[in-house]
């Protein structure tokens, strides 16, 4: 009977099907945790007031959301040095979030379930997003302006909403003059020094040519001044209106209104108003820029830099590894030599990332760019241009490390084309490059499509070697721009990979930043989702073409 | 077998075969093949081979398989040049210049000698585009000329009126038999001297192979052809002359009629009479 099961094969087919399942319910696992982690972040949660009276220490008001639930033993609080009154082995504690790190000196604290009383939810309390120190909770007392009370109490909110749009407005506009337009005039203004710096170098600075720079550069800097002149009143005019408010400990504070990002009293809340609030606060994550030591605001230029990474990755590795496998396949004699070949190649795959990042600092970076600032940046120097970590040598970096990939790919996709259609081309009196060109090149494009969806996948995750060829923890400009020439390849950019790095270890707040690697994560897995689906889409529409060759 | 071929023997008459008892001395010569000897490595698959190919006729290989009729045809347009370990003495000549001479342009060589193949191989690409595919190398652009060269190859190929409705699609959606007569199209529209025809309907079904030889008759008129067959009754229905070869020799070649009917060789007649092979 037993062996009868055996003989059928049915146990074999149970372990199979049991694997999938397994790496399946991982798969699906692991993205649920970061989906769920990281989407929570977003949440406009309810703020809870409650009193803490822990033995031996003073009697408190906690003001927070609550962040996370946990049971600890008695014996590591004991450890800790808390003098605890109950006999159970097992207490519950909460993380609350109490924001205030400028008056409170942290965002977190854990408070012990047995010791907290009186958990209620007071409409009046406001959550501040503040541009710095993190999260306000505290109650409202009185606006002013220029310094004096104009509303206290329930007149002070709705006066306190009015005013705060009229500063976001502000602050759109000083943001765009001070990152944009100014940003512009100090680039001429690079540009017009480098120009006359070029001169110099070649000894071609005529007197002319000196007083049209001069003359450039003094245009410029009008701009600039007439934009500093916007800008200061700009300044007054945001600084006008603050806010004062009591803290969870009794103190009051003042906040400018120019420092908030978003107000809101929490508790009063309906389903579509935190619906909307929620998408909104995603919006900011995957539209703006960092803030706080990239805790807090949104991961744009990270997920830009990744794109444009994985994408100039891309345009170099392909090309190469395709040129690279049709000599292989097509020209090379096949023998002892070839063989050797494919074999370093393969293992070049196998080469820890890191080895490749050393490898890209020595060679491009130093070796590569210094020589060109050499050659065509002498008026930078000593500043480098291209002799710096950046976007180039870290697309360059990564290019190398998916070459196999591509090569394995391509190869493969040209023993794939039947003898009989090179055959008919050459036939017809098409050479071998003809031929190759013509028609086995076109029919390999799926081939060499898998071998780049391959190569994208792995770039896009790696991180190691790009900390030394590239990546930076906050980019002040994106490496695509207004300027001219547009491209800047010379630029250090940010990355997913790494944000989830710097966020997750080099934060000075661990607790705040936990989340956002979380949602890090997750658009790191969206973004390489979505730029493998786009090269599989690719791929099948070309497949589409070759299909009743399958046969 | 032996009866059957003697039917068809007889049948030739009535195929409209204009001279029966055509002569080789009397023919212009296109292709010549002089001591030809091939060898893959140590091994010989062609010995000594003297053969001439007239002029706007067909001439039929045909003979066990193994023999070489496949390798001597690929001889003609150095399609063995491909082949790893081949190498080939003494000469063939076209128009009496050898195309094994060190200053022949190999891929001009083959745009003046077409072949087509066993199995139908057309490009994954439209119909248009296949056929225009040996203009397109010589470097026509001109729109007006390949529109007029590809109504006039598939015209020739006995195609067009099949396919002049879709001539944008692709050419893999065809069945056998049209994909065949698209290559023969496709080898035609560069207009070759030579077509070598390598057992064009072996993978076909009767009828189409009933169209190919019926295309074949036609395309003699402009063409020398050289078809290599496994099917006697073809090579007695579609050919001039016809060559016997065996183990890499050839044994006999002259008139169809008096190769079927009257072979000069013991072998030849052993073979036709379906004695081996």
């Amino acid at each position: 009977m037993m062996h009868d099961w055996m003989k059928s094969g049915s146990p074999w087919i149970w372990m199979n099907a049991a694997a999938v399942s397994l790496s399946i319910i991982i798969v699906l696992g692991l993205l649920a945790l970061i989906a769920v982690r990281g989407l929570g972040h977003f949440w406009p949660a309810r703020v809870v007031e409650q009193n803490y009276n822990p033995p031996n220490a003073q009697a408190l008001r906690v003001i927070g959301e609550i962040h996370d639930t946990e049971a600890v033993s008695a014996e590591s609080l004991k450890d800790m040095g808390l003098a605890l009154e109950s006999d159970a082995k097992w207490l519950q504690r909460r993380l609350i979030k109490t924001g205030n790190r400028d008056i409170l000196g942290s965002d977190f604290r854990w408070l012990l379930d047995i010791y907290t009383s009186e958990s209620r939810y007071p409409k009046e309390v406001i959550t501040i997003e503040r541009r710095e120190w993190g999260n306000f909770y505290g109650f409202l007392t009185t606006i002013k302006e220029n310094g004096i009370v104009i509303a206290e109490g329930e007149a002070a909110w709705q006066e306190t909403l009015k005013r705060l749009q009229r500063a976001q407005e502000i602050f759109k506009e000083i943001r765009y003059i001070e990152k944009d337009e100014i940003g512009d005039i100090n680039y001429g203004i690079e540009t017009l020094r480098l120009k006359q710096r070029r001169l110099e170098l070649k000894k071609e600075l005529t007197e002319t040519r000196h007083q049209n720079i001069g003359r450039e550069r003094a245009i410029l800097q009008g701009e600039y001044r007439r934009l500093q002149k916007t800008l200061s009143t700009l300044y007054k005019d945001i600084g006008r209106d603050s806010i004062t408010a009591i803290v969870m400990n009794g103190q009051i504070v003042t906040i400018p209104l120019s420092k908030v990002v978003r107000m809101y009293r929490s508790n009063t809340l309906n389903v579509f108003q935190r619906l909307g609030l929620y998408f909104s606060k995603m919006w900011e994550f995957v539209s703006d820029e960092p803030r706080e030591a990239n805790t807090e605001g949104g991961i744009f230029p990270a997920i830009f830099g990744t794109v444009m990474m994985v994408t100039i990755m891309s345009l170099m590795v392909t090309p190469f590894g395709v040129v690279a496998a049709i000599y292989l396949r097509e020209y090379a004699k096949q023998g002892v030599i070839t063989r050797t070949i494919r074999i370093a190649v393969n293992n070049l795959a196998g080469v820890p990332s890191i080895v490749y990042g050393v490898f890209g600092l020595g060679f491009f970076v130093y070796f590569l760019g210094g020589n060109i600032d050499q050659l065509f940046f002498p008026e930078a120097l000593p500043a480098p241009t291209y002799g710096t970590p950046g976007i180039l040598w870290s697309s360059l970096t990564l290019a190398i490390l998916t070459v196999p990939v591509v090569i394995v790919a391509t190869e493969e996709g040209l023993s794939r084309i039947p003898r009989a259609i090179r055959e008919g081309s050459l036939a017809l009196g098409a050479t071998k490059a003809e031929t190759l060109w013509r028609t086995v090149l076109p029919m390999t494009t799926p081939a060499i499509m898998t071998g780049m969806i391959l190569a994208v996948a792995r770039a896009a995750g790696e991180v190691a070697p790009l900390m030394l060829v590239g990546v930076v923890k906050l980019a002040p400009s994106l490496p695509l721009d207004d300027n001219f020439p547009f491209l800047h390849l010379d630029r250090k950019f940010m990355h997913l990979g790494f944000h989830i790095y710097d966020v997750g270890f080099q934060s000075p707040n661990v607790e705040a930043a936990r989340p956002l690697v979380y949602a890090t994560a997750l658009l790191l897995v969206l973004v390489i989702v979505i730029l493998n689906l786009a090269a599989i889409w690719l791929r099948n529409r070309l497949r589409e073409r070759y299909r009743g060759l399958e046969s | 077998m032996s009866d059957q071929t003697r039917t068809h023997a007889i049948n030739m008459d009535t195929l409209g075969r204009t001279h029966p008892s055509r002569k080789l001395r009397d023919e212009t010569i296109t292709l010549q093949a002089k001591k030809l000897n091939l060898f893959y490595g140590e091994k010989q698959a062609l010995r000594n081979i003297d053969l001439m190919i007239p002029e706007n006729r067909v001439s039929a290989f045909i003979g066990p398989s193994g023999c070489g009729k496949s390798t001597l045809l690929r001889c003609f347009n150095r399609m063995n040049d491909l082949v790893d370990n081949c190498h080939i003495d003494g000469a063939i000549h076209l128009h009496k210049k050898n195309i094994y001479a060190r200053d022949v342009d190999v891929a001009e060589l083959r745009r003046r000698v077409g072949m087509v193949f066993q199995k139908p191989n057309p490009f994954p690409k439209s119909i248009y585009e296949n056929t225009a595919y040996g203009l397109r190398l010589h470097g026509i652009k001109n729109k007006r000329v390949l529109d007029e060269a590809v109504e006039k190859s598939l015209q020739a190929a006995a195609l067009w009126d099949e396919v002049k409705d879709r001539l944008h699609d692709n050419a893999l959606g065809l069945s056998g038999g049209q994909q065949q007569r698209l290559v023969i199209a496709r080898a035609i529209a560069i207009e070759p001297e030579v077509l070598l025809l390598d057992e064009p309907a072996s993978a076909l079904d009767p009828i189409s192979t009933l169209k190919i030889e019926e295309l074949i008759n036609e395309l003699k008129e402009n063409y020398t052809i050289v078809i290599v067959t496994h099917n006697m009754q073809q090579a007695a229905r579609v050919s001039d002359y016809t060559a016997f070869m065996y183990m890499g020799e050839l044994i006999e070649f002259d008139n169809t009629e008096k190769i079927f009917t009257n072979p000069s060789a013991k072998r030849t007649e052993d073979y036709i009479t379906g004695r081996y092979g």
